[in-house]
């Protein structure tokens, strides 16, 4: 690798702090996600052992089957030794018939002791190692037909959103999309799924601006996608939304069905979803883990930070999420090709200089994170219904995206805000993308910015800023014995909001691991 | 009278500018199909400036041309929403001017509807249509009770919170449930408060009929589509007596 040296001035040992910052704040709540698990870890690893479908009124077996186990002896050891004690024990045959069982009520669970507990284990650690067997094999196909019929033609990959609410919709939406130029494509899930505490089942053909990721959803648009992608001679990336009260679940799922990028946020849910916020890291490190395992480019919300605060007054805050983000990945085991982390073009238009501070926040986040993706996202506040504006600040944005380097580049709509995009304004979008990085795309070969010019100079700024946030952050010692991000979430530090650790969705899905505490897809994911 | 027509360059030229897309491959006859369109939609003549094919059977137009009609904007009718619409930043200051305090909403979804989508959409920060939900607006305190919540515990919630405006949302329709929820609500309120003291009762869903409020006991009835700044702006509108600034749109 050549020794990178840095084009805005930026003091390598203020980097080294900034991670070491990170690492700091991180770290306590790593601790804390491993002393506790949440039911839907634990649905997840009821998912991987092989167990989906659901009851005659939805609700899926693992929901029914886990509840059951916690009815009888609590979440706190972990449902697998009781759940395949019971199999041993002859209750049924399969996990089917005892999640059928156990919800009917003619099932009792019990904490195996001695061998019973050994034997469990040990069966226990076969049925999940299976379905970590299958997301290993999804990796796999995943290479050879990257391999075989080639990969995206050129960095940044174009990602386009398709969201119809119906699945059989979405597919030929998708497959036009992926004709038209698109790398990667997102299928935005229903609203409001993030707080459910489920994951809906089957194919599904109606959704509220989006369609419900389920595990039949996935399988549905990984093969048509396959279809297209050998149609094309590239692979088209899949990606969906893992954020939110399952985000285990729906990680387990996306490996078994070879889902390529996957949202993954380590705060959005807790800032935007008031999800509880202990809930929230214990799923993110295990969903994490999983990607890791699955080879799947996680994309990061930071974007989120800038809709709701003011771009450039919050710009560190990016920073510093990215940075949080970076350290929880990485500790979760994902791999710096695997982090797609997030940024935006956000700021108001009407402020001079506005491009000039836009591209020093992106430079920045690609001097910080030289081997990331990063994820760049189009404006969509200032985008006003004015069309013809609108898509002149795409064509910048996309500029910046071209000079710094953009790994993943969702395509801006000119229509954002108007209606959902029809298929010319993705083709206008498409061609604006096009026009741009054929114009400029090695544009980046030429432009230096001024050593003390106000590029470099704003850059400084922002991760001075953010430097001096993390430091506010580990210093935050409001509750005793509180792990410091949860104190500074409590008190509003990010995105205006303030969420205690006490309150929020799906608390109380969280339990504090027994001594005795047993899940064999940690153990698997965490070998490696 | 001002009768008035489209303005390109000169006064009276009618000039207007379209784009469209056909589902037909881009040929001579796409083009013609482009120009018999515009002419029905009365641009005569007509001048396709640009075609352009846009995935496979469809092609993109841009299509200029005159068209006669005459406007008369004396005889426009508007129905204007009887509240002003205000930015978050307008709502905030508002409040702060005329109840010294942060105006506190309680929200959720009563009887069995496990449907969230709709409260969640107007309360969470994260909102809807790209307008952010009211928990981001700093005058107000919002308390989300989520689903399922009881008529009772309504009401005890919102006295609890002091709340000054209730939202309910109802996306289950079965048997006419979200009618039924509704009235059943505003009649406990009714009861549990005097008059004068009753917060102010709102209710959403993709079923309700905007002119049933007064039918179903509430305040105000939204439908679908409803972003979390209208509601924001009818409460601020309804509960701080200082007229606002801005205008509606």
């Amino acid at each position: 690798m050549a020794k990178r040296t840095s084009q805005l001035g930026i003091d390598t040992a203020d980097v080294r702090r900034a991670r070491t910052l990170a690492r700091q704040v991180g770290k306590p709540i790593v601790d804390l996600a491993t002393q506790h698990t949440t039911v839907s870890v634990e649905r997840a690893t009821l998912r991987l052992a092989g167990l989906g479908g659901a009851d005659p009124d939805g609700t899926p077996w693992v929901n029914r089957l886990a509840d059951a186990v916690r009815a009888d002896v609590g979440l706190e050891h972990g449902v697998s030794l009781p759940v395949w004690d019971a199999l041993l024990r002859g209750e049924a045959d399969d996990l089917l018939t005892l999640a059928q069982k156990a919800a009917a009520g003619s099932v009792t669970f019990r904490i195996p002791e001695g061998r019973d507990a050994t034997r469990a284990t040990s069966a226990s650690r076969k049925a999940v190692g299976a379905g970590i067997k299958q997301i290993d094999r999804q990796r796999a196909s995943r290479e050879k037909m990257i391999a075989k019929i080639g990969d995206a033609p050129s960095k940044p990959w174009i990602y386009l959103i398709v969201a119809t609410g119906d699945i059989m919709e979405d597919i030929p939406q998708a497959q036009a999309a992926a004709r038209e130029g698109a790398d990667v494509i997102a299928v935005i899930r229903s609203t409001g799924q993030s707080l459910l505490d489920f994951v809906p089942e089957g194919a599904t053909r109606e959704g509220f601006a989006g369609t419900y990721a389920t595990q039949e959803n996935f399988r549905l648009m990984r093969a048509a996608l396959d279809e297209t992608s050998r149609e094309l001679g590239r692979y088209v990336r899949l990606t969906n939304y893992a954020s939110g009260l399952c985000m285990p679940e729906i990680a387990a799922l996306a490996g078994l069905e070879r889902l390529d990028m996957m949202l993954n946020d380590s705060m959005y849910g807790i800032l935007f979803r008031d999800i509880n916020p202990i809930r929230t890291f214990v799923d993110q490190r295990f969903s994490r883990q999983v990607h890791a395992r699955a080879g799947i480019i996680i994309n990061t919300g930071e974007d989120n930070y800038l809709t709701t605060a003011d771009a450039i007054e919050a710009a560190h805050t990016v920073t510093t999420s990215q940075l949080l983000n970076e350290y929880f990945a990485k500790e979760a085991g994902l791999e710096d090709w695997q982090l797609g982390l997030g940024h935006a073009f956000e700021i108001d238009p009407e402020v001079p200089d506005s491009f000039r501070l836009e591209l020093a926040h992106a430079m920045l986040a690609r001097e910080l994170f030289p081997d990331a993706p990063l994820k760049w996202m189009p404006p969509t506040r200032h985008m006003t219904g004015d069309i013809f504006k609108g898509y002149l600040l795409d064509g910048f944005f996309n500029l910046v995206g071209a000079l710094t380097g953009q790994g993943i580049l969702l395509v801006g709509m000119m229509t954002e805000a108007v209606v959902t995009p029809w298929i010319s304004d993705r083709d206008l979008a498409l061609q604006n993308v096009r026009y741009v990085m054929n114009a400029a795309g090695k544009l980046h070969e030429d432009f230096r910015p001024a050593p003390d010019g106000f590029i470099a100079n704003r850059a400084r700024e922002v991760l001075g800023e953010a430097v001096a946030l993390l430091e506010e952050i580990k210093d935050d010692r409001t509750v005793k014995g509180q792990p410091p991000l949860l104190s500074a979430i409590a008190d509003g530090t990010f995105g205006l909001m303030k969420r205690p650790p006490h309150k929020g969705r799906g608390l109380d899905g969280v339990a504090r691991k027994a001594s005795d505490y047993y899940n064999p897809a940690t153990e698997i994911l965490e070998a490696k | 009278m001002n009768l008035i027509r489209p303005y390109g360059d000169t006064t009276g030229d009618g000039m207007v500018q379209l784009s469209f897309t056909l589902p037909i491959e881009h040929s001579k006859v796409a083009e013609g199909a482009a120009v018999q369109l515009a002419n029905k939609m009365g641009m005569d003549p007509a001048l396709v400036v640009h075609a352009k094919p846009m995935g496979e059977g469809f092609t993109f137009f841009v299509v200029y041309g005159r068209v006669n009609h005459l406007v008369d904007p004396s005889t426009v009718e508007v129905v204007e929403r009887d509240y002003p619409l205000l930015t978050p930043k307008e709502a905030n200051a508002a409040i702060k001017r005329s109840m010294r305090r942060r105006l506190v909403v309680v929200g959720g979804c009563i009887g069995t509807d496990a449907h969230t989508v709709g409260i969640d959409a107007i309360l969470n920060i994260k909102g809807f249509a790209g307008e952010k939900g009211l928990e981001y607006y700093r005058e107000l305190k919002v308390v989300n009770l989520g689903a399922q919540v009881s008529v009772p515990q309504l009401v005890e919630a919102a006295r609890e919170e002091k709340a000054d405006a209730v939202l309910v949302s109802q996306v289950v329709t079965q048997r006419d449930a979200h009618l039924l929820n509704t009235r059943e609500m505003s009649a406990a309120f009714r009861e549990a408060y005097p008059p004068a003291k009753r917060p102010l009762l709102v209710v959403g869903g993709p079923r309700f009929d905007e002119t049933m409020a007064g039918e179903l006991g509430v305040d105000r009835v939204f439908t679908r589509g409803t972003t979390p700044g209208e509601v924001a702006s009818f409460i601020v509108h309804r509960l701080t007596s200082t007229p606002t600034t801005k205008e509606a749109s």
